[in-house]
């Protein structure tokens, strides 16, 4: 693990145990995240992002079986620090030591993860309580605190409310003061703002960045919406089926990207300037894990495929020190084939207005 | 001058709330759709833009106002010639299609419903045939007729809901977010299907969605509404290049784009009608050139045109 690393995911492989068969749901996922940096995991649904942080949190279903890997934290506690496998730690220890007190979760719905039966302030106060030892008025005053944080005003009267009284965007910032109630250092959010407006989810997301200046915190954004990628990513990883298939730095992804998927996935996202009679799409659906694929997981839906990517699995073929992307057009041996025109266009468009702010 | 077919005028829809109080979940919202053309609504949660689709549909009963569709007044008590009419020639998707679609019925017998109400169909296989059509016309085989819902993906749980909503030819189709629950890229199979259905057949479609990009793609004309108000409106080029509305600016603003470099400078305009002393009450719906129209008082108005 290298001196900045405060997280690294090394070959990742998790199946379930399901009626119809063994789904293997991740099948060697790597991920480094340094510190204070932000790391996007994008991907469709089944692909297997939410299930790498469940990973992560512990909060794995019971029918999981985490087949091989290692999960190392830099755990820093007591001004000590020592590199943990948290794969290998008792749920019990993971509970009381590393969950929300260092490793923190949003998760999408806010309607779902708040209590309605109690109200808000009691429900930032409550870990706190349990774990933080702290008093009860240092407690409400830590919540008051984080309130302001979070950007609800008038937190003193505020702290009375039920979930039910606030609106969606205010819930959702509830549950960032409750993430951030233990003083994490690494913050999971979970297609944090899929649930909101747009006009919000602009906002939550603004809050989180600003917030993760102040606090230094190292965040891990999990979502299928690459304009949230590009408004708060330092990282990107795209996966799909179980597996990372293109990772790199976010202006290497989205203004060179190499894998047909992350192709397919910013060609099908119509930007203001689309104007085509038809829009992109990748053609059928991800692949069902049940079968375990053979080949490349994509090439059935992928119009690049070459006869190859059907016998074996590509690895991860270096572009530059941060750039990987798993497909065998990267091969020195592969024929030469180039992106589709419209999303050339598309990218040479985007590199032009991103010029004016680089220079 | 084209004779619109879905006229709305001045639609108010309130719900009780408890004695003496009512929720005015819209506010005498006027606008119309032509043969054929898409109209894209959009606006945030709570804005209104669901329950004009289920006033104008009448899954509710307007409280005031004018409906007009297909030649027919159909906002005040319908008789049942007026009803069938209305049933047959306008249809909803909804938008999560797993609690849309009757999970203990084969998807064959969920598109038919319609045909056996309306008495489309003379027999069993030319009902059969009907539906297996519609079917290969959403992209989906017609074996699949036998199948029950869960034994579909999302996105083709979709297409099974726009099949039974097509299978009457209907004149309009009223789409209720019916791309959001979808993954990104299933979410452009469905939008190119619905267009290319609107070819073969001229539906118009009433377009709901919150997605900006997404109603930019597909629709021709677009209204946005806040707060039960339609504050702006105007053909796509209008509404995109030269919004007028401050509420119209601040959602244009957030709509995220997948260029980090730009993205990444940018923050978005916050808009409070409180803190700017609107009220949409006073305002009335001026024309601008065009078919833009902008919900303003005089006054608001010389303030954001500039003129």
């Amino acid at each position: 693990m290298n001196e900045k690393a405060i997280l690294e995911l090394k070959d990742l492989d998790v199946s379930f145990r399901t009626n119809a068969g063994v789904i293997h749901a991740i099948r060697g996922v790597n991920l480094d995240l340094q510190k204070g940096e932000t790391v996007a995991i994008v991907g469709e649904s089944g692909s297997g992002k939410s299930v790498t942080m469940k990973a992560v949190t512990g909060l794995l279903d019971e029918n999981a079986t985490v087949n091989r890997g290692q999960i190392h934290y830099r755990l820093a506690e007591n001004g000590k620090e020592e590199i943990v496998d948290l794969l290998k730690l008792p749920k019990k220890e993971l509970r009381r030591r590393i969950n929300g007190r260092h490793i923190a979760m949003v998760f999408q719905d806010p309607m779902t993860s708040l209590d309605p039966t109690m109200p808000v302030g009691k429900q930032i106060m409550e870990s706190m309580l349990l774990y933080g030892g702290r008093s009860r008025e240092e407690a409400k005053a830590r919540a008051l605190e984080l309130m302001n944080l979070v950007g609800i005003s008038d937190a003193e009267h505020r702290m009375k409310y039920y979930p039910h009284q606030f609106s969606g965007g205010m819930r959702q910032r509830v549950v960032i003061a409750i993430a951030l109630s233990g003083d994490p250092d690494i913050l999971i959010c979970d297609e944090p703002t899929t649930a909101l407006d747009v006009t919000i989810q602009a906002k939550i997301l603004e809050l989180i960045k600003d917030i993760q200046k102040r606090m230094g915190l190292s965040v891990i954004y999990i979502t299928h919406d690459l304009g949230v990628v590009a408004k708060v990513a330092d990282y990107v990883n795209v996966m799909y089926a179980g597996k990372i298939v293109e990772v790199g730095n976010v202006n290497e992804i989205f203004y060179d990207p190499r894998h047909p998927y992350t192709w397919g996935l910013l060609t099908a996202m119509p930007d203001m300037d689309t104007d085509d009679d038809r829009l992109y799409s990748i053609p059928g659906s991800p692949p069902n894990l049940l079968h375990e694929p053979k080949g490349d997981a994509f090439a059935p839906r992928n119009a690049f495929a070459l006869a190859i990517d059907e016998k074996a699995e590509p690895p991860l073929f270096k572009i530059s020190d941060t750039h990987y992307a798993a497909t065998w057009l990267l091969h020195p041996d592969a024929p030469k084939i180039e992106m589709p025109p419209e999303l050339q266009a598309r990218l040479e468009r985007e590199r032009k207005e991103a010029a004016k702010y680089l220079a | 001058m084209r004779e619109p077919l879905l006229k709305v005028e001045n639609l108010k829809q309130y719900f009780p709330v408890s004695r003496g109080r009512v929720f005015k979940a819209v506010n005498g919202v006027s606008f119309e759709i032509y043969p054929g053309e898409t109209y894209g609504l959009v606006g945030e949660s709570g804005s209104g833009k669901t329950t004009i689709g289920r006033s104008v549909i009448r899954l509710y009963t307007p409280t005031e106002g004018s409906v007009h569709f297909n030649g027919q007044e159909i906002a005040g008590p319908l008789d049942h010639a007026a009803r069938t009419m209305l049933r047959a020639n306008m249809q909803m998707i909804f938008q999560d299609p797993m609690s849309s679609l009757n999970p203990r019925k084969r998807v064959g017998d969920i598109i038919g419903e319609g045909l056996d109400i309306h008495h489309r169909a003379s027999d069993r296989a030319q009902r059969a045939e009907m539906v297996a059509e519609m079917l290969e016309k959403v992209g989906l085989s017609s074996a699949h007729a036998e199948r029950y819902p869960h034994q579909f993906s999302g996105g083709q749980r979709q297409r099974v809901g726009i099949a039974r909503a097509l299978i009457l030819n209907p004149k309009l189709v009223i789409a209720d977010e019916c791309i959001s629950a979808l993954d990104v890229s299933i979410q452009a199979q469905v939008v190119n299907l619905m267009k290319d259905i609107q070819a073969q057949t001229h539906c118009a479609y009433l377009f709901i969605a919150h997605d900006l990009s997404m109603v930019k793609y597909i629709s021709d004309r677009i209204g946005v509404l806040h707060r039960g108000y339609l504050v702006e409106t105007g053909t796509t080029e209008e509404i995109f290049d030269h919004p007028v509305h401050p509420y119209t600016k601040s959602l244009l603003s957030a709509v995220p784009c997948p260029n980090p470099e730009v993205e990444k400078r940018r923050t978005s305009v916050s808009y409070d009608p409180r803190e700017e002393g609107i009220d949409y009450a006073l305002g009335t719906l001026h024309a601008l050139e065009g078919q833009h129209a902008v919900l303003a008082t005089e006054e608001e108005l010389r303030r954001w045109t500039g003129a």
